[in-house]
């Protein structure tokens, strides 16, 4: 089954054409690494996928049901506020810089989107908020304030955050790119555990030897287009284009 | 007449203050955030008056006949026109850039001589907070707006993300940041309004400082003046301990 499925996306700032007729999908299960230089538009996508930015035009399908629809001419037509809030019940997004919520304990930050949102049972959603942490190796933090906690821990309280809804697929962002070396290791951990609990997962990333080691498809962007896609062993170790063995290079050597 | 003669009168002039401080920051801390709303407001009736096509036009730079290209560029100007919020920026330039003292005598001497209308012995009264809170409104909404827009766009974000809706985002996530990061400003303000209360004078309110000029007249002493000098002295340290106590409460995150 489908569960993300990206058609014909453009995107414009100003004149500026960010993504150029970008088409992809996501199973259930899979977990997709987006790789590219700065400024490719990867972070762009990541960002309609997830309505933080509007699409100038293409669809946006999540498990079937559209978040945006392109019209006769391609114009991207989105569904209603109502609507989109009930499809975001269906994603979560890991931030580059966490933005927890500064003024909520760790606990609170995971607890209150379950039981406000998803109008579900105080203490239930507390039990399960808890057991996320023990899996993160955070129990003794849940009364913690995000800024007692160093970048790593904070990033995992927002990975919790993300799961405590139980999204049907979990997007990251750069999620290393604000951590130092030994902190990354700590959260690309967490994510190949999520990976081997066959989570479905979109990872923007410049960690090539984790995109490789933990998705099954990978794709490469460049200039707003995707320049070359397939299993992540072949794109990062055997590429065919020009440009994704120049970008790659310097993995290699 | 003695000290506690002075004293006591005095008390009864700044009863009359600690009522109009009062009645002033209940109306007015609301109000402010309800103007900050406003001047933030970015709903533009016209915006539709400007194609893509025309927009992408304008962006290109490229040479359109003149006649037609001014039209494109005014009718720009007409999509960018946000009536709320220059309405708002007006009336806070307007209730920042004149005297507190001759908008009080606005207010209160302004129906009559606008409209001819007589207004009963406790309109003065009402003049006065209405006055009062109006201006310093004006104030707590910049302060509010700097509070608002100072939060990460992260945090909208995050929340967006989560599925908070608009109202839930404010309520939730943003207001209380807020009010964290507005705190020292909003002290500021508060003790000058304990100082601009004395202000009342002009219509005559019989608050500390119009009672300490009236008894220093009749008494042709000073000592009533340093007397209620002291009030204030001592009314603003009970303000600034209890404002830095909210600050320390609201210490518990960064």
């Amino acid at each position: 089954m489908k569960v993300l499925e990206i058609n014909h996306c453009n995107k414009k700032f100003g004149e500026n054409e960010v993504l150029k007729d970008i088409s992809l999908s996501v199973e259930e299960g899979q977990v997709v690494s987006i790789i590219g230089p700065s400024g490719s538009g990867k972070s762009t996508l990541l960002r309609c996928a997830t309505l933080l930015e509007t699409m100038d035009g293409g669809d946006l399908i999540y498990l079937g049901k559209p978040a945006a629809k392109a019209d006769e001419s391609g114009k991207s037509v989105y569904a209603s506020q109502q609507e989109l809030r009930a499809i975001k019940q269906n994603f979560g997004l890991v931030f580059q810089n966490f933005n927890l919520f500064p003024h909520y304990t760790v606990l609170k930050n995971i607890m209150e989107a379950p039981v406000l949102i998803g109008g579900r049972k105080k203490d239930e959603v507390e039990q399960e908020a808890r057991a996320l942490l023990a899996k993160m190796g955070l129990s003794d933090k849940a009364d913690a304030y995000p800024y007692q906690l160093s970048g790593g821990q904070q990033q995992r309280v927002s990975i919790a955050r993300a799961l405590a809804m139980k999204p049907k697929i979990l997007f990251f962002d750069e999620p290393t790119s604000a951590l130092d070396p030994e902190l990354t290791g700590e959260i690309l951990k967490v994510i190949q555990d999520l990976a081997a609990e066959h989570m479905t997962m979109v990872i923007v990333t410049h960690e090539m030897a984790f995109a490789r080691d933990v998705s099954n498809h990978i794709i490469f962007m460049d200039g707003g287009v995707i320049v070359e896609e397939g299993e992540s062993e072949q794109v990062i170790n055997h590429p065919t284009q020009e440009r994704t063995k120049a970008f790659l290079g310097r993995f290699h050597r | 007449m003695d000290l506690t003669t002075i004293f006591t009168q005095l008390f009864g002039g700044f009863q009359y203050t600690f009522l109009l401080f009062v009645l002033t920051l209940v109306f007015s801390m609301p109000l402010g955030l309800l103007v900050a709303f406003g001047r933030m407001s970015k709903w533009s009736p016209f915006s539709f008056a400007l194609s893509e096509a025309e927009k992408s036009l304008l962006r290109s730079g490229s040479s359109l006949p003149k006649a037609q290209s001014v039209g494109v560029v005014l009718r720009r100007f007409v999509g960018l026109f946000r009536p709320i919020q220059l309405v708002m920026k007006v009336i806070i330039s307007l209730l920042r850039g004149t005297p507190l003292m001759l908008q009080l005598l606005v207010v209160c001497y302004g129906p009559y001589y606008v409209a001819g209308i007589s207004l009963s012995g406790e309109w003065r009264f009402i003049a006065l907070v209405l006055g009062f809170a109006i201006n310093y409104a004006a104030y707590f909404a910049e302060i509010y707006r700097s509070g608002i827009e100072s939060i990460p766009v992260g945090q909208y974000e995050a929340a967006s993300v989560l599925g908070y809706s608009k109202s839930q985002t404010f309520i939730r996530i943003i207001f209380p940041q807020m009010v964290k990061r507005v705190l020292p400003p909003v002290t500021n303000e508060v003790i000058t309004l304990v100082k601009d209360t004395s202000l009342a004078f002009v219509l005559s309110y019989m608050e500390l400082f119009t009672t300490a000029k009236q008894i220093a007249a009749a008494q042709t002493s000073i000592v009533p003046l340093f007397a209620a000098g002291a009030f204030y002295f001592v009314f603003n340290a009970i303000v600034a301990f209890v404002m830095e106590r909210i600050e320390k409460m609201l210490s518990y995150y960064r």
